[in-house]
């Protein structure tokens, strides 16, 4: 079958049971994606008309989903993004959708943009955050009005974000216990949601508001602990790279994920600066499978461009500005 | 060599690589990276122990016990004494089932062993601990607890002791893995290239220069391993890149004069660097 030069699809088509059969617009290399992420997510068939990057459609079943809460360990996993030299937000934008649409809690605490931003590009990619909110679907932490409430007005019980008002706040366990209060289980006899799942937008502003590395690392820690371990959800979340060598506390929060995280992914800015058709790559790395494989192909590297509803990948070189 | 020939010697080569790992006791210091991770390499060994009939504990502050457990069968399970500091290594919960003292604590409650039966103690991570506690502090309880066996004036028969310490590379400093570094006595550095590991073994052998080897390998889902033919570098004394090169006649005069001087002893008892140690 001829191959169509073109923008490609991450993680759209397969066949079942096997991973060969995959999206007639991918070269050899994104197959090979393609072809491992079947084989470790046994993906059933899907059509090859569909169209949504980084993920299945909305009516793909979670526990078949690249990014399901499942795992052999029969705990949740870790995902980490990290943006350095472009905005990663888009993958942000992504996971929040999707895992609506995938019928799971979510508890967002959301540090960098305000409600009804996340909202306004929500309803692009076809969820209504405002909906899942009040169906009580989704938590959402809004830190930018929240931190203004704790600094300017005295608090009854201990906010979130309560480290704001505190000269030594030595931890992040008022926002720890926030989190698992949102996702902890309602005994209510029906579960009306798959799994919960936890999101943060963006881990690194916790440095800048006076928290140190391993505070949050041990944040994350806990709410490993509870989201993944207890709850056996999901977590994903974002860390800037700012490329400042002298910012060691960033550099231990950003390795310090790395290590406990299963998938990350690496939005970068190009080498080469701008391009209008090309506006970054995307580095896929796989850790800490469940169990160790001989041989595995642990990263892909893709290139995207960001379109209104959609971002487009494609391997290197192959953008339709080039071809 | 038969096919048969050479599966029996893939599994002595498995079995030699393993063992040279924790033959000298004290500490083994597996030192991995984000691409390179070494938790699977730290499951072999304790695999391993647990094969030999020694003692092993586990001291998990950094994932689940269901998952350090996972790709183990019943008969190596039971033989692991899991001491959980996952769940709430803070007490953050104020429950009474938070271990007095935290990771610290067991690991210094792992001094006052009496028995005779070998141990190996797994940190799942010195990277965790280092990152909360002191340095120093961890450095004196590592080298008490990896020590133990080798106490002078001690009339009991305390067992071999191994502490395997999973540290990850980017989290610290040159002091501290300079510090943890001239504590051990055997070094593992992950690496590899495109989908193939690598592990660069350092040994520091009473009484012998430090040698060290370069051993490509996989891990297998039973953890396992997997040696890869003919890309081993063997065994060679370690160069230190820091010290300068010495020639015979130097060596020589210096070795006449620890001789005389009963200087050689007190060197032995030098740690780090290669410094006390054939010199």
């Amino acid at each position: 079958m001829a191959r169509r030069p073109g923008t490609g699809y991450l993680g759209v088509v397969v066949r079942r049971g096997s991973t060969r059969g995959l999206d007639w617009r991918l070269g050899p290399a994104e197959s090979g994606l393609l072809g491992h992420l079947a084989y470790s997510q046994r993906l059933t068939v899907r059509s090859r008309t569909e169209r949504n990057w980084l993920g299945p459609s909305p009516s793909w079943a979670p526990q078949a989903d690249l990014f399901s809460p499942r795992s052999s360990h029969s705990g949740g996993k870790l995902t980490l993004l990290c943006d350095a030299k472009t905005d990663g937000s888009f993958l942000v934008h992504h996971f929040l959708s999707f895992y609506l649409k995938a019928n799971c809690k979510v508890c967002f605490v959301a540090l960098i943009q305000s409600f009804s931003h996340y909202s306004i590009v929500g309803q692009k990619l076809g969820v209504s955050l405002t909906m899942a909110r009040e169906r009580g679907q989704l938590v959402f932490l809004e830190g930018l009005k929240s931190a203004v409430d704790v600094v300017f007005q005295a608090q009854k019980e201990p906010h979130p974000l309560q480290f704001l008002r505190e000269a030594n706040a030595g931890n992040l366990k008022p926002l720890f216990e926030f989190v698992r209060e949102a996702l902890k289980p309602i005994d209510s006899g029906e579960a009306r949601w798959t799994y919960p799942v936890l999101l943060v937008d963006d881990l690194s502003v916790l440095l800048s508001l006076g928290m140190g590395a391993v505070a949050v690392l041990d944040f994350i820690h806990y709410c490993r602990a509870t989201v993944c371990w207890e709850l056996k959800g999901n977590m994903v979340v974002l860390v800037h790279d700012s490329g400042d060598a002298e910012d060691e506390e960033n550099d231990i929060l950003l390795n310090g994920l790395s290590h406990q995280s299963h998938l990350i992914l690496r939005a970068e800015g190009l080498a080469t600066g701008f391009c209008r058709d090309v506006h970054g790559q995307l580095r896929i790395l796989w850790r800490r499978p469940s169990q160790p494989t001989v041989h595995r192909d642990q990263s892909f590297t893709y290139q995207y461009k960001i379109q209104d509803k959609s971002v487009s990948f494609f391997a290197k070189g192959m953008s339709p500005a080039v071809l | 060599m038969t096919p048969s020939e050479g599966a029996r010697a893939g599994t002595g080569r498995e079995l030699e690589m393993l063992d040279s790992l924790l033959a000298l006791g004290g500490l083994v210091l597996l030192r991995d990276s984000v691409e390179w991770e070494g938790r699977s390499l730290l499951k072999a060994l304790v695999k391993k122990s647990a094969l030999c009939g020694e003692q092993v504990h586990i001291l998990g502050c950094e994932v689940s016990e269901e998952e350090f457990r996972e790709g183990f069968d019943s008969d190596i399970n039971n033989r692991l004494v899991y001491h959980d500091f996952f769940r709430d290594p803070l007490n953050w919960s104020k429950t009474e089932e938070a271990f007095p003292g935290g990771p610290l604590g067991a690991l210094r409650a792992m001094c006052k062993r009496t028995d005779p039966v070998p141990v190996t103690i797994a940190l799942d991570s010195l990277s965790w601990l280092l990152l909360r506690l002191p340095c120093t502090t961890l450095c004196q309880a590592l080298h008490a607890v990896s020590h133990q066996d080798s106490c002078p004036g001690d009339s009991s028969s305390v067992g071999k002791v191994s502490v395997l310490g999973l540290l990850h590379e980017e989290l610290h400093g040159p002091g501290p893995v300079g510090a943890l570094s001239s504590l051990a006595q055997t070094e593992v550095t992950l690496g590899g290239t495109t989908g193939q590991a690598s592990a660069h073994i350092l040994c520091r052998r009473p009484r012998q220069r430090p040698t060290d080897q370069t051993q490509w390998f996989s891990i297998l889902p039973d953890f396992s391993l997997d040696l890869q033919e003919g890309l081993s570098v063997e065994s060679q004394p370690y160069s230190d890149p820091h010290i300068p090169p010495v020639s015979k006649n130097a060596k020589a005069r210096t070795r006449k004069c620890s001789l005389v001087s009963g200087q050689g002893r007190e060197n032995k008892s030098c740690r780090g660097w290669g410094w006390g140690q054939g010199f």
